[in-house]
């Protein structure tokens, strides 16, 4: 088992190093122009100049608070949402055809109404960012109050159990993995969002410096700032994973991940 | 027919509410931002004509079906390659990870550069950012096909062709579908993106230039229009699915009948 994990973990380093190989053989041999597609190593090279520079790192913390805040908005507003939804009578019914009709909404079709408002203001990115990730996690709370067991929410009420101790002690634990689930996803959701916004609103960020990067005909920068946002986008994933992983440790799904 | 008529009842309750809220609310709105919903409503056919979705909305909507077309055919052939073989997974997984986390918005700056501002680019942009969820879904679908299934199937000697299609992609298939339901969403995000970003048609170059022009009420005609599409697209992809994969269905309900 170690030795294949080592032979993977090879293998993928393997991966990467052609990966990166081909980026710097196309564009040198002539395959497609340099000027669209610089070698990797000038992409490199301007990457670097980027973390020298200062305004690089405020363009970065920009996207960073938009996307966090954003999250936490919508996270915050799809649990409670999720919980209310499930917890008074009837409103599951009531409310299922509203949230069929309005989840499937692109959310960029409300870039002109955010630009009108605010501008290039963060109030325009937040307004993307948690109209798309509040129904990734409003959905999987739902869900996740669907898998309540009956045997469990049945005891509870003859034991008595009120209204939010059932909450605290069935309902939420049982609904965790999937409000995990519906974080990990509207975090992803949420980045993808939040650079949208800057790319195409202008708001300060990553997105408008990649903008600003192609209007000045900067091919490398450009290129450079998009290995970022890989990079954020990667960080962000693997963080959710780790995070889920640590919060659920109890759960049965992660531990026999650990198991096997 | 009580039934019938509560279920009726708790589908129409909330949106009629909602929308009549939304009528009396903006009803004598003098908030330029905010027209009335009587107002949008009235400029609707007058912004939406037959012109308006001839040379609007079906290139959008031709955009969309290419570049997701080429986006399924080639996430669901190299995924099927990559999930068959342990060794060029491994290989793959690195590079895949990061390439599927670049946020698809971005790439429209890097096709520009390659496509132009055409038709091209459009579609290149949609394929691009659609691909990933649709060749990781297969990759963990493919890898994911019941070991007795596939040696039952070696075992009766079934290969190639007949193997592909009815062992390894029957089985993947509801992975491929969730696949495909992500990267609708995500096409639909980076067809109005692109024609926001340079168009001379399409919807999303539509209600940029209604904003650009101040034209609210025609803006949020536009608004309402790319919710509807979002709406009929969802719709149109839960009928195709339902019918696809109609066996997996009936399958989980049997096997949630009986544990």
């Amino acid at each position: 088992m170690k030795g294949q994990t080592a032979v993977n973990a090879a293998l993928g380093a393997a991966g990467l190093v052609v990966f990166l190989a081909l980026g710097e053989a196309v564009p040198r041999l002539g395959l497609v122009k340099e000027a669209y597609f610089p070698p990797a190593s000038r992409i490199a090279d301007a990457l670097a100049d980027e973390f020298a520079d200062d305004t690089f790192w405020t363009a970065l913390g920009d996207t960073l608070t938009g996307w966090a805040l954003g999250l936490l908005i919508a996270s915050g507003a799809g649990i409670v949402a999720g919980i209310v939804i499930s917890v008074v009578p009837y409103l599951r019914e009531a409310t299922a055809s509203t949230i069929e009709f309005l989840r499937p909404i692109p959310s960029v079709a409300l870039i002109p109404l955010a630009v009108l408002l605010y501008g290039t203001e963060l109030e325009s990115v937040l307004i993307l960012v948690v109209y798309a990730s509040f129904w990734q996690v409003l959905v999987q709370v739902l869900y996740g109050v669907q898998d309540v067991d009956p045997v469990a929410e049945e005891t509870a009420r003859s034991y008595g159990l009120g209204t939010w101790a059932r909450v605290r002690h069935v309902l939420w634990p049982t609904a965790l993995p999937y409000v995990m689930t519906g974080v990990r996803l509207a975090a992803a959701v949420a980045l993808i969002l939040a650079v949208t916004a800057e790319l195409v609103i202008g708001a300060p960020g990553l997105g408008q410096r990649i903008a600003v990067a192609q209007n000045s005909q900067a091919v490398p920068e450009m290129y450079a700032l998009v290995v970022v946002t890989g990079l954020l986008g990667l960080l962000i994933n693997v963080g959710a994973r780790a995070v889920e992983r640590r919060a659920l440790a109890w759960h049965q799904s992660v531990r026999g991940e650990v198991a096997v | 027919m009580r039934r019938v008529l509560l279920r009726v009842l708790f589908v129409l309750a909330l949106p009629v509410l909602l929308v009549a809220g939304w009528w009396a609310a903006s009803d004598g709105s003098t908030n330029v931002f905010w027209p009335p919903l009587r107002t949008i409503l009235k400029t609707f056919p007058d912004v939406w004509t037959a012109d308006r979705l001839k040379d609007d909305v079906l290139p959008s909507l031709l955009r969309l079906t290419a570049g997701y077309a080429c986006a399924a055919v080639v996430g669901v052939a190299l995924g099927t390659v990559i999930g068959s073989y342990r060794r060029v997974r491994a290989f793959c997984e690195p590079v895949l990870e990061f390439l599927r986390a670049v946020p698809p918005p971005v790439l429209v700056p890097v096709i520009m550069l390659f496509a132009g501002i055409g038709d091209t680019m459009k579609i290149a942009v949609i394929a691009s950012g659609c691909v990933w969820p649709v060749l990781l879904n297969t990759v963990e679908g493919v890898r994911a096909v019941d070991p007795v299934m596939a040696e039952t199937a070696k075992s009766y000697g079934i290969s190639g062709v007949a193997r592909l299609k009815d062992v390894v992609l029957r089985s993947a298939s509801p992975q491929i579908f969730a696949g495909l339901r992500q990267a609708l969403s995500i096409g639909i995000i980076l067809m109005v993106i692109s024609e926001m970003f340079a168009a001379s048609n399409g919807i999303g170059f539509t209600v940029v230039q209604f904003q650009r022009s101040f034209a609210i009420p025609d803006m949020w005609t536009g608004i309402l229009v790319l919710g509807l599409l979002g709406f009929v697209l969802s719709v149109v992809f839960q009928v195709v699915e339902r019918r696809m994969l109609g066996w997996y269905h009936g399958l989980r309900a049997s096997a949630r009948r009986s544990p």
